[in-house]
């Protein structure tokens, strides 16, 4: 049954998107989660719809139009936040909605049905274009680059940025550059699981790791697998029984955090009675 | 005695506000300052204007560093409370990041990086912690491995922003007798709410309420402080027996 899968250009396709998923998702989500910034990347997340929905209209790749809209939010919060005194979490709520309305407002506007639209909204990685796929490439490879060789920089401003500011360390071209990261990853992987589930790749996979280990670099590494592994079956279960692969590649993931957390507290209790 | 930072006129705040007016003071390589004030009357406000995290409105901040050996001008060790201590971090690698200087984003330690920052440890009594994660250390124990990380740098001047609140008085003990051997080979300044426990350990003592006003001693009375516009009790708290105030005069 797999040999004759694999003839298929879209299966090829959508196991590709999943392990560039899985790699800029497992090691962007680890700084995220980190650095506590799940609610931001879900401002970010859905202000690119603005970007989608501009694309739709002027006809161009609505992926990249969402990259750049992406990008320009990120940039937006970290700059209102930082210079104004308005707060941070209202910035991401306004910047949040007002995305998701441009977006709204220009794919109504746009003449005829947009057959795709769900796409974007709830994903779907057979749908995955070899563009998609390139683009994907190229952003988990600058990623894996940058973490390389910059690592104790990122790590360490992350960790404390005013200490990293006493050292003259670069901590805003640093913080730029990563939202910027962060804001393409989650563009890029829109098209796997949907503007609403994509939050999930960026915190399941790094919660489960944090289960089991307490080092940044660590973290990542399992991430990175356990994405891998939640994608292939989340892949095989829509396969199997016919339902959108965004929401049982999530499925498959959280089944995996509950299962972790259960062998966590057998070890645990298992532990204490030993001891006992 | 040798002038390390002069600041002169200095007026500071954040989002225009003025906090700070016209402070000058000057800082010796052998000082060892106790900073006290009322909250809001700008100590922190004062050490970012040192550690050059905000630049003031007027006035100028000086460094005179001019030594040959590369030593790091500054430590720093902030409120602990501001620290993530769930951020999955080791605590060498904390300590090592006490190393990492200037404008660059590649940085690759050394193997004697590496043995420093176990000789820091050691210094400060923490070696068994060094691959904890940083989760697991208690208040005390956090300050300690954020001591290390100022210190791995050899600075001039070491600046702690309340060290001792949320830590026992064992951690505290420890803490002064560390310090104490510490001024030996650096200025310290240390911004504490209770002065009665560091005053033994100080040299002098700053009053920071909107403005500065200089006690070129450690011994200091509530008729003094209340002179100085800084309304601040004297009191100790527990059994640390440290207290030199001198008591009221009538």
């Amino acid at each position: 049954m797999l040999a004759e899968l694999f003839e298929y250009k879209f299966i090829v396709n959508s196991l590709l998107a999943g392990i560039l998923a899985s790699i800029s998702c497992g090691i962007i989500g680890t700084y995220i989660v980190t650095r506590r910034m799940v609610f931001l990347s879900g401002g970010i997340t859905h202000a690119s719809f603005g970007g989608i929905g501009i694309g739709y209209y002027f006809g161009f790749n609505p992926v990249i139009a969402a990259a750049i809209f992406a990008v320009f939010s990120a940039l937006g919060i970290e700059f209102l936040s930082k210079k104004t005194d308005v707060r941070e979490d209202s910035v991401i709520g306004i910047l949040w909605s007002l995305g998701m309305a441009i977006g709204i407002i220009f794919v109504f506007i746009t003449p005829g049905y947009a057959p795709n639209l769900m796409t974007y909204l709830f994903g779907s990685i057979l749908t995955v274009s070899t563009l998609d796929i390139i683009l994907m490439a190229i952003v988990s490879v600058v990623i894996i680059l940058i973490f390389i060789f910059f690592y104790h920089t990122i790590l360490f401003v992350a960790y404390d940025q005013e200490f990293a500011q006493t050292h003259k360390l670069p901590v805003n071209f640093i913080n730029n550059l990563l939202i910027s990261l962060v804001a393409l990853t989650i563009v890029l992987n829109i098209k796997v699981v949907g503007i609403i589930l994509v939050i999930s790749l960026l915190t399941i996979p790094q919660s489960i790791a944090n289960l089991f280990t307490n080092e940044f670099k660590n973290i990542i590494i399992i991430s990175i697998v356990i994405g891998l592994i939640g994608a292939l079956m989340g892949l095989l279960i829509s396969y199997q029984i016919n339902i959108p692969s965004g929401a049982s590649i999530i499925f498959s993931l959280v089944i995996f955090f509950i299962l972790a957390k259960m062998f966590q507290i057998i070890k645990h209790k298992i532990l204490l009675k030993i001891n006992a | 005695m040798k002038k390390l930072v002069e600041l002169k006129s200095v007026y500071a705040g954040y989002n225009d506000e003025v906090i700070l007016t016209d402070v000058s003071l000057d800082i010796y390589d052998n000082d060892f300052i106790g900073i006290i004030g009322p909250n809001g009357g700008g100590k922190t406000t004062l050490l970012k204007v040192i550690l050059g995290l905000i630049k003031p409105y007027k006035g100028t901040v000086k460094f005179y560093t001019n030594d040959t050996h590369k030593r790091n001008k500054i430590g720093y060790l902030p409120q602990f409370n501001k620290i993530d201590q769930k951020f999955p971090i080791k605590v060498i690698d904390i300590v090592l990041s006490g190393l990492i200087f200037g404008n660059k984003l590649f940085f690759k330690y050394s193997k004697s990086d590496y043995t420093k920052a176990c000789d820091t440890l050691k210094r400060i009594g923490i070696s068994n912690l060094k691959d904890y994660p940083v989760g697991a250390l208690s208040g005390g124990q956090l300050q300690k491995v954020l001591l290390a990380r100022a210190l791995i740098s050899s600075p001039r001047l070491l600046i702690l922003d309340e060290p001792n609140t949320y830590v026992d008085n064992q951690f505290e003990g420890e803490l002064y007798k560390i310090l104490e051997e510490l001024n030996n080979e650096m200025a310290i300044i240390i911004v504490s709410h209770d002065i009665g426990t560091i005053a033994s350990y100080i040299k002098t003592i700053a009053c920071v309420n909107r403005s500065l006003h200089y006690h070129k001693s450690n011994k200091i009375t509530e008729a003094q402080l209340a002179s100085y516009n800084c309304p601040i009790k004297l009191i100790t708290h527990g059994e640390v027996p440290h207290t030199v105030l001198s008591k009221h005069n009538h």
